[in-house]
C-alpha cells in the first residue's frame, strides 16, 4: 500500500463546510493532528444538519438553526460565504471566488450536492416554487407553510418528497405528490416496499399521483397558481416543491485533472482522489455526498451514497488516511450504507443497498401491520434490510449483510412469520 | 485453564463474595461453551449484540414440572395439567418473546408513567425516614432485614395499589417467588413446589383485588392495567383512541407478580451492595454525605461495579456465529452482565470503583428489548435510601466483611449486612 506523500501534513484544507467537512475536521483533531486546519464553505452558515430540515424544521418543531455541535478542541479557521473556484493539484492550492489562494498539504473535497433545479428556469423563478436542500430553503418554506397554503404540489417520489408530504399532512395542508415514473421510493426500497409507503401516504390523505407529469406551471403576476398535467388535468396550488434529486457540486474542479463529473468525484476505497487518467492523487481526499468509489458491498461497483451516516464514516476514514504515515497504513472505507427516514408517524430504516435486489422476504412482523423487517437478496446473498418501526433487529441482519450471508440468513428466529420469498 | 468449568465455579456459593476474578478468566474467550452445553457470554460487545438478536429467545423456562400423583384422578388428569398449561401460556413477559412480549410490556410502560414514578420519591423518603427512625437507641443493625428488605415491597405495593394492610403478606410472597427468577434455583423440585403453592395464593389474592379495581377504579397501576385506562384517567372518561386495550386476567396476574418480584430483591441488593461498597471505601461514603448531588452517578457506577442482576439466561433458537464460535440452535445461553460491566475493552480500569467515569453504559439493567422497565423507579429508590443513610447514620462501620451472601448467583447480594454506628441524626 502506498502511504501518504511527503511526510506529515502541516496544513489541511477542507472544501465544503457541512457534515462531511466538519466530521473530518473533528476526526483529524481526535487523531492528533495539531497543524493548521481550514474549512471553506460557500454557505454563510456554520456547519449544520440537513435531515431535520424536511422533518422537524418544516413542521415548525425545531428552528431552522440546526447547527452541528462543534467540539472545543476543533481549533479550525472557517472561511464561510465564499466558494472555492479552482483547484491546482500540482501547486497544491485552492483559489476562492474572492481571489485568495490557500495552499495545502492535504485537501479534502466535501462539497456535497445541491438540489436539482426545476428544468424550466422561468417556472423555477415563480413565487411559490421551491427546492429543499439548505436551512435557508427550509426557513422560507416553513414560513409559507405557516401562512396556510391552499395546496402544495410536490414533485418527485424520493424520500424528501415523501417527508415533505408527510409534514404537510401533519400541518393539515392539502398536498398532491406527483411521481412521474409511478414508482415511489423505488430506488431506495424497491417497488414492493416503496409501493407500501405510497399506500400509507394515501391513507394519510396525500393525493398521490402515480405517473403524473407536469406539462406547465400556471401563474398570475409572477405567482404560482397551479400546474397543468400532461393529461390536461389542472391542480390548483400556491406552493410547489421540486424534490427531483441532487446535482453534485463539482464545477469548481474543472481543470483540476480529477475524474469528476455529474456522477461525483471519483476516489478509491481509501478516499483518495483519482485523476482522469486513473492515477491516484495521494494528497487529495474525497468524502460525503460528492464522492463516488468502488463499493465493496456492491461488488466493487462505482457508487455514490447520499446518506448522513456515510458522510460521517467516509470523512472519518479520509481523516485517518490523511494522517497515515508509511508505518500506519491506510484505512479502507467499508462502511455499510444505512439510512433512516421519518414520515407518516413511521420510522423507516435501511441498511445495505437494495438496488439490484432480485428477492425479498419479510422476516419479522408483517407488511399489513406496517411493522416489519424485510430482507433483500441478490443471487442468493443477503444485500440489504429495511425496517418500519422494528429497527431493533437490524444489527443482527447488518452483520449478516456484511458477511454476505446466504439469503435469507436466519430461519427460525423469534417473532418470525413463515418465510416466503417474493419479488422485491 | 480452560474455561469450560468456570461457570460452575461462578455458581458455587464459595465464590459468591467475589466472582470477579472468575469473570476475568471467562472473558479470555468471550463466548465459551461449558461442559453441560451452556454458552457463557462474558464480554460487553457480545452481550450488547445478543440482547437484540432475533436468534435469542427469552422463553427458556424449564418444562413444567412432572407432577407427583395425588391419587385423585380429576386433579391429576384434568385440573393440574390445565393449570400448568395456562401458566405456560401466560408466563410473565420477562420470559416471553415478541410479539406477545411487546404488547404486554407496552401496556405496562403506559401504566408506569413518569409522573407516577416521580411521585414515589416522596413515598420513598417518608418510608426511609421511618425505617431509619427505628434504629434509634441501637448500636448495631442488620441493614438487609431492618432497611433494604421492607423498602421496595412497600413502594411497589403503593404503585400497584395493594392495600397497606396486605403488604406484609406480599413481602413473604416476593421473597419466595424471587427464586423463580433465579436460574440456579428454579429447577429445584422443592423450590418449584413451594413456588407453585405461593403462586396459587398470590393469584387468588390478586384476582380479588383486580375485581375491586374494576368496581372502584383508583389512581394506580393495577387499575389501569385491569381497565385499559391511562394513568390519571381511571374513570375512563377519555377512552384511548386505540381502543382500550387490556390484558386478560391470566396475563394481568402474571404481570403484577413480575413487577413485584423483579422490583424487589434487585432493589434490596442494589441498596445493600451500595452500602457495602461505600463503607469499604469511606472516602466515597463521606463524599455522598457532603454532596448528595453525586448520588445519581454513584448509583450508575454501582450498577456497573456490583450489579444486583449478575446474569440472565436465554435460549438460542437458531445457530449464532459470534466471536469466533457458533452457538448452536437449542443451546442455553448465559449473558453474564456483571462480567460485561468489568470488560476492559469497554471500561478503562474496570475493577476500579469510579463514580466520575465518563460514558458509563453499563449492563446493570440489561439491554435490548427486555431492558429493565423499573429502572427509573429503582434509581429513585436507591438515591433516596442512600442519601438518607449517608446523612443520618453516624460513623457507620462494617461488622463483618465479607458478609454472608444469599445462595442465588444471579440475584446476588448479602443475606445480612451488620452495621455498627454511633447513633442517628434527625430526619
Ligand atoms: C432535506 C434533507 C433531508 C435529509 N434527510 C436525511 C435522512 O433522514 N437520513 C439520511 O441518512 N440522510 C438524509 N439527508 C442527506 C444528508 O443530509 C446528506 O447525506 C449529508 O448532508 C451529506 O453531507 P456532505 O457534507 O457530504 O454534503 P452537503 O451537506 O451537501 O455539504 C456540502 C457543502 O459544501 C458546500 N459547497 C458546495 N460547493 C462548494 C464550493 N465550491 N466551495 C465551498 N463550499 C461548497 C455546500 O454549500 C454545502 O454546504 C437529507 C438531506 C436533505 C437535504
Ligand atoms: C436495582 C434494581 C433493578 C435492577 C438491577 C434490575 C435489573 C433488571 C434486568 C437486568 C433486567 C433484564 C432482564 C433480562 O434481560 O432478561 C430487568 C428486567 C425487568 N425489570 Fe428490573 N431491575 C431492577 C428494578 C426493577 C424494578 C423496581 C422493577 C419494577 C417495579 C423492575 C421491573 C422489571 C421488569 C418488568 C423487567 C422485564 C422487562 C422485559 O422483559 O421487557 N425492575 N431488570
Amino acid at each position: 500500500m502506498t502511504a501518504g506523500p511527503s511526510g506529515p501534513p502541516e496544513r489541511i484544507l477542507v472544501v465544503g463546510a457541512s457534515l462531511a467537512g466538519l466530521s473530518a475536521a473533528h476526526a483529524l483533531r481526535a487523531e492528533g493532528f495539531a497543524g493548521a486546519l481550514t474549512l471553506v464553505g460557500d454557505e454563510p452558515h456554520a456547519p449544520y444538519d440537513r435531515p431535520p430540515l424536511s422533518k422537524q424544521v418544516l413542521r415548525g418543531l425545531f428552528s431552522p438553526d440546526t447547527t452541528l455541535p462543534r467540539r472545543p478542541e476543533l481549533r479550525a479557521e472557517f472561511r464561510l460565504g465564499t466558494p472555492a473556484s479552482r483547484l491546482d493539484c500540482e501547486a497544491r492550492t485552492v483559489t476562492l471566488a474572492d481571489g485568495s489562494t490557500l495552499p495545502y498539504d492535504r485537501l479534502l473535497i466535501a462539497t456535497g450536492t445541491r438540489a436539482r433545479p426545476w428544468p424550466n428556469p422561468e417556472e423555477a423563478s415563480l413565487d411559490g416554487v421551491f427546492t429543499l436542500r439548505t436551512r435557508d430553503d427550509a426557513a422560507r418554506l416553513s414560513a409559507r407553510f405557516k401562512a396556510g397554503p391552499k395546496r402544495v404540489v410536490l414533485v418527485g417520489g424520493g424520500f424528501i418528497g415523501f417527508e415533505v408530504a408527510s409534514t404537510c399532512r401533519d400541518l393539515d395542508i392539502p398536498v398532491s405528490l406527483l411521481v412521474r415514473d409511478g414508482q415511489p421510493l423505488a430506488a431506495a426500497l424497491g417497488p414492493r416496499l416503496g409501493g407500501l409507503v405510497g399506500t400509507i401516504a394515501q391513507e394519510r390523505g396525500v393525493d398521490l399521483r402515480l405517473g403524473a407529469e407536469i406539462e406547465r406551471m400556471d401563474s398570475e403576476g409572477g405567482r404560482l397558481t397551479g400546474v397543468t398535467l400532461k393529461d390536461g388535468e389542472r391542480i390548483e396550488a400556491d406552493l410547489l416543491v421540486a424534490a427531483i434529486g441532487a446535482v453534485r457540486n463539482v464545477a469548481w474542479l474543472e481543470g483540476s485533472g480529477l475524474a469528476a463529473d455529474e456522477g461525483g468525484v471519483l476516489c478509491d476505497g481509501y478516499c483518495r482522489a483519482i485523476r482522469a487518467n486513473g492515477d491516484i492523487v495521494p494528497d487529495v481526499f474525497v468524502a460525503g455526498d460528492v464522492a463516488r468509489w468502488p463499493n465493496p458491498h456492491q461488488g466493487e461497483a462505482l457508487v455514490a451514497v447520499e446518506h448522513w451516516g456515510n458522510a460521517r464514516a467516509q470523512a472519518e476514514a479520509a481523516a485517518r488516511n490523511m494522517l497515515a504515515g508509511p508505518a500506519t497504513g491506510l484505512t479502507r472505507h467499508d462502511h455499510l450504507p444505512d439510512f433512516w427516514s421519518q414520515q407518516f408517524g413511521l420510522t423507516i430504516k435501511l441498511v445495505g443497498l437494495a438496488d439490484g435486489a432480485d428477492s425479498l422476504a419479510v422476516v419479522h412482523g408483517s407488511l399489513d401491520a406496517r411493522r416489519f423487517v424485510a430482507l433483500y437478496g441478490r443471487e442468493g446473498r443477503t444485500v440489504a434490510a429495511a425496517s418500519i418501526d422494528s429497527a431493533r433487529w437490524l444489527p443482527a441482519y447488518e452483520a449478516a449483510i456484511r458477511e454476505g450471508a446466504p439469503f435469507p440468513p436466519i430461519e427460525g428466529a423469534i417473532d418470525q412469520p413463515r418465510l416466503r420469498i417474493e419479488e422485491p | 485453564m480452560s474455561c469450560t468449568t468456570l461457570f460452575e465455579q461462578v455458581l458455587d456459593p464459595d465464590n459468591r463474595a467475589n466472582p470477579y476474578p472468575l469473570f476475568a478468566q471467562l472473558r479470555r474467550q468471550p463466548v465459551c461453551r461449558q461442559e453441560d452445553g451452556t454458552y457463557v457470554v462474558s464480554t460487553h460487545a457480545e452481550i450488547a449484540r445478543l440482547v437484540s438478536d432475533p436468534r435469542i429467545s427469552s422463553e427458556d423456562l424449564p418444562d413444567p414440572q412432572k407432577f407427583r400423583w395425588t391419587g385423585h384422578p380429576i386433579t391429576d388428569l384434568f385440573v393440574r395439567p390445565i393449570r400448568a398449561e395456562i401458566r405456560r401460556r401466560h408466563q410473565p413477559f420477562i420470559f416471553r418473546d415478541p410479539p406477545d412480549h411487546d404488547r404486554l410490556r407496552g401496556l405496562v410502560m403506559r401504566a408506569f408513567s413518569p409522573e407516577r414514578v416521580r411521585r414515589m420519591r416522596e413515598e420513598t423518603a417518608d418510608l426511609t425516614n421511618e425505617l431509619i427512625g427505628k434504629f434509634a437507641g441501637k448500636a448495631q443493625i442488620d441493614l438487609v432485614d431492618d432497611f433494604s428488605y421492607p423498602l421496595p415491597v412497600t413502594v411497589i405495593c403503593k404503585l400497584l395499589g395493594v392495600p397497606p394492610e396486605d403488604e406484609p403478606q406480599f413481602q413473604g410472597w416476593a421473597t419466595q417467588l424471587a427464586t423463580a427468577l433465579e436460574p440456579n434455583q428454579r429447577a429445584d423440585e422443592e423450590t418449584q413446589a413451594k413456588n407453585e403453592q405461593c403462586f396459587t395464593e398470590i393469584s387468588d389474592f390478586l384476582r380479588d383485588l383486580i375485581a375491586k379495581k374494576r368496581k372502584e377504579p383508583q389512581d394506580d397501576i393495577l387499575t389501569d392495567l385491569a381497565n385499559g385506562t391511562k394513568p390519571g384517567n381511571a374513570s375512563g372518561d377519555d377512552p384511548d383512541e386505540d381502543g382500550a386495550e387490556t390484558m386478560n386476567d391470566f396475563d394481568l396476574i402474571a404481570t403484577a407478580v413480575l413487577l413485584l418480584v423483579a422490583g424487589h430483591e434487585t432493589t434490596v441488593n442494589l441498596i445493600t451492595n451500595s452500602v457495602l461498597t461505600l463503607l469499604r471505601r469511606p472516602e466515597h461514603w463521606e463524599r455522598l454525605r457532603d454532596d448528595p448531588g453525586i448520588a445519581p452517578r454513584l448509583i450508575e457506577e454501582m450498577l456497573r461495579y456490583e450489579p444486583p442482576v449478575q446474569y440472565r439466561t436465554r435460549l438460542a433458537v437458531a445457530d449464532i456465529p459470534i466471536a469466533g464460535v457458533t452457538i448452536p440452535k437449542d443451546a442455553p445461553v448465559v449473558l453474564l452482565l456483571a462480567s460485561g460491566n468489568r470488560d476492559p475493552a469497554r471500561f478503562a480500569d474496570p475493577d476500579r470503583f469510579d463514580p466520575d467515569r465518563p460514558d458509563n453504559r453499563h449492563l446493570g439493567f440489561g439491554g435490548g428489548l427486555h431492558y429493565c422497565v423499573g429502572a427509573p423507579l429503582a434509581r429513585i429508590e436507591a438515591e433516596v435510601a442512600l442519601v438518607s443513610l449517608a446523612r443520618r447514620l453516624k460513623n457507620p462501620r462494617l461488622v463483618e466483611d465479607p458478609p454472608p451472601y444469599r445462595p442465588g448467583a444471579s440475584l446476588r447480594g448479602p443475606r445480612h449486612l451488620c452495621l455498627a454506628f454511633d447513633g442517628i441524626a434527625d430526619a
